[in-house]
């Protein structure tokens, strides 16, 4: 089985501040791998850390290495605005452009980046709102605003935009957060169908959710990786006491 | 009493009080725009917007050269001003862990509460003493006034674009560049448009700094190095003056200022509309 990403020794710190400490994880490819914490255990630094988004918070720093299909994409040499364009990526809260119609919001990825062919865009757009399960719902409202959709449909909207530039890997950071159950069960539905044709990084801080949609489970404690390993087992076998305490709800 | 019943009087006469402030503040603007129009209207005919100014004993005449030394001279100092402004806002916005944002910031704000005059010194001296009394010098002057209040709003403005929605377009792979002009810039079109409008209008209005680098003038254009009449100074000059068909121009420079400046206000909100209601 393939790797995605091989996290070797990563560490990363908010000014003197260090949240992720000494962190090595291998995620499968075509899977979903969840990350579960407490608050402010790293959960999303550590996510951020994967398409290099940590370091453009001011006096964020990195060290370590993070593999990305074999290669480092901390070495010098590499272009982070290019490694960005390789990973999807869904925000706790939904975040459409403001002032950007559906249609827009949906082709940005791409229009930002200078495409300008009509004909390949009306396509992305609409394979890509299929894909996130919102065409029905908006397939006659494209020219509305993004921001006129509720919760639920802004963070599909959110996902769309994401997989319209048909990145390696989706990652989402507490993608549910905001969202209302019945918005949440779409959206559960909708990264297994995600994780068919991606590799699939989700943070959650619902114990269930991890249950529910990931194949692999990592539980960080205080920027420390506790425990890694197959969903089933970190929730049915857990190895270490801290995992078994945070997975029956003892603390958290 | 209870306290509710306490609390609905208290409401009800604190929105009383606003309505009355409110009232008070609008008197001075609709009574200086009633008799701008009052006065100035019966002055405004075809001689009014095609002549250049009469001079002393001359019946007739028009205000038609200061509105064309006006308008070149506002347009100048804004094509260097906004450029600028805009410029120095946007770093303000997107850079400011940088660490020289804090004392431009800090100069800027010091560059607003300068007095006009003292700008108009300024330029006096720097610019005036080698080329002259010149379009070239009010435009520098005014544009010196136009900078900081279009730094101002333009940081003021993207700054009140959410941090996520920048966040959103970088990890979609976007350069740092394109996210600023079509994310955060479009974002903050709207404001930034308004803290421009404010400006022009703010240095159509100037007479101080003009005064200074371009002198009292009353003839047609003739080139950036040379002086050129404008509406401001007409103001001043006629107004004071003990001829009552200057003292009409005057009104009627005054409603073409008003009138030009509410004109630029107009189309620029109805050029940045919201697209999406």
């Amino acid at each position: 089985m393939f790797y995605k990403f091989e996290i070797e020794n990563l560490n990363a710190w908010f000014g003197s501040k260090q949240v992720l400490k000494n962190i090595n994880i291998k995620i499968r490819e075509k899977a979903v791998t969840a990350i579960i914490g407490p608050s402010g255990c790293g959960k999303t630094t550590l996510i951020r850390c994967l398409n290099r988004m940590h370091e453009i918070v001011p006096h964020a720093r990195v060290s370590g290495k993070v593999l990305f299909n074999g290669i480092d994409i901390y070495a010098e040499d590499v272009d982070p605005v290019q490694t960005r364009r390789k990973m999807g990526m869904v925000f706790q809260k939904p975040n459409p452009f403001p002032m950007m119609s559906i249609y827009d919001n949906v082709a940005a990825g791409l229009k930002l980046n200078g495409v300008r062919d009509k004909k390949r865009l009306n396509e992305v757009v609409e394979r890509s709102l299929k894909m996130a399960i919102l065409w029905d719902e908006v397939k006659d409202d494209l020219n509305k605003s993004g921001a006129s959709l509720s919760g639920g449909q802004q963070q599909r909207l959110c996902i769309a935009r994401a997989l319209a530039v048909e990145p390696e890997v989706m990652l989402m950071d507490e993608p549910a957060s905001a969202l209302d159950p019945i918005a949440t069960a779409k959206l559960e539905v909708l990264i297994r169908m995600l994780a068919k044709d991606y590799t699939v990084v989700i943070v959650t801080h619902n114990m269930q959710q991890a249950a529910r949609v990931s194949d692999f489970t990592a539980f960080l404690y205080l920027g420390e990786l506790i425990e890694y390993g197959s969903t089933k087992d970190v929730f049915e076998n857990p190895k270490n006491e801290l995992t078994e305490k945070y997975i029956t709800g003892q603390f958290g | 009493m209870d306290h509710y019943t306490i609390r609905k009087i208290i409401d009800k006469s604190m929105r009383i009080l606003a309505y009355l402030a409110l009232i008070v503040a609008l008197v001075p603007l609709f009574s200086i725009l009633s008799g701008v129009i009052l006065k100035g209207a019966s002055s405004i005919n075809i001689d009014f917007l095609t002549q250049p100014s009469p001079t002393v004993g001359e019946a007739g005449g028009g205000v038609a050269n200061a509105i064309q030394g006006t308008l070149i001279t506002v347009g100048l100092a804004s094509l260097i001003g906004i450029p600028l402004g805009l410029i120095s806002g946007i770093f303000l916005s997107e850079y400011s862990e940088a660490k020289i944002s804090s004392p431009i910031r800090f100069f800027n704000d010091v560059l607003s509460g300068f007095p006009s005059i003292v700008v108009g010194i300024f330029c006096y001296a720097l610019i005036v003493r080698t080329i002259g009394f010149s379009i070239t010098a009010a435009a520098f002057a005014l544009s010196i006034i136009m900078i900081p209040i279009v730094t101002r709003t333009t940081e003021e403005a993207m700054k009140l674009v959410p941090a996520t929605v920048r966040e959103a377009a970088i990890a979609l792979g976007v350069p740092k560049w394109r996210t600023t002009v079509s994310v955060v810039l479009s974002g903050a079109k709207k404001g930034i448009a308004t803290g421009i409008l404010l400006a022009v209008a703010r240095i159509a209005g100037e007479s101080a700094p003009v005064l200074v680098t371009m002198g009292y003038w009353r003839w047609w254009f003739a080139g950036l190095n040379q002086p050129v009449a404008s509406l401001a100074l007409n103001i001043y000059i006629f107004a004071i003056s003990p001829f009552e068909n200057w003292q009409a121009l005057a009104w009627g420079s005054a409603l073409v200022l008003v009138i030009l400046i509410l004109g630029i206000n107009v189309t620029v909100r109805t050029l940045t509309r919201e697209k999406y209601k």
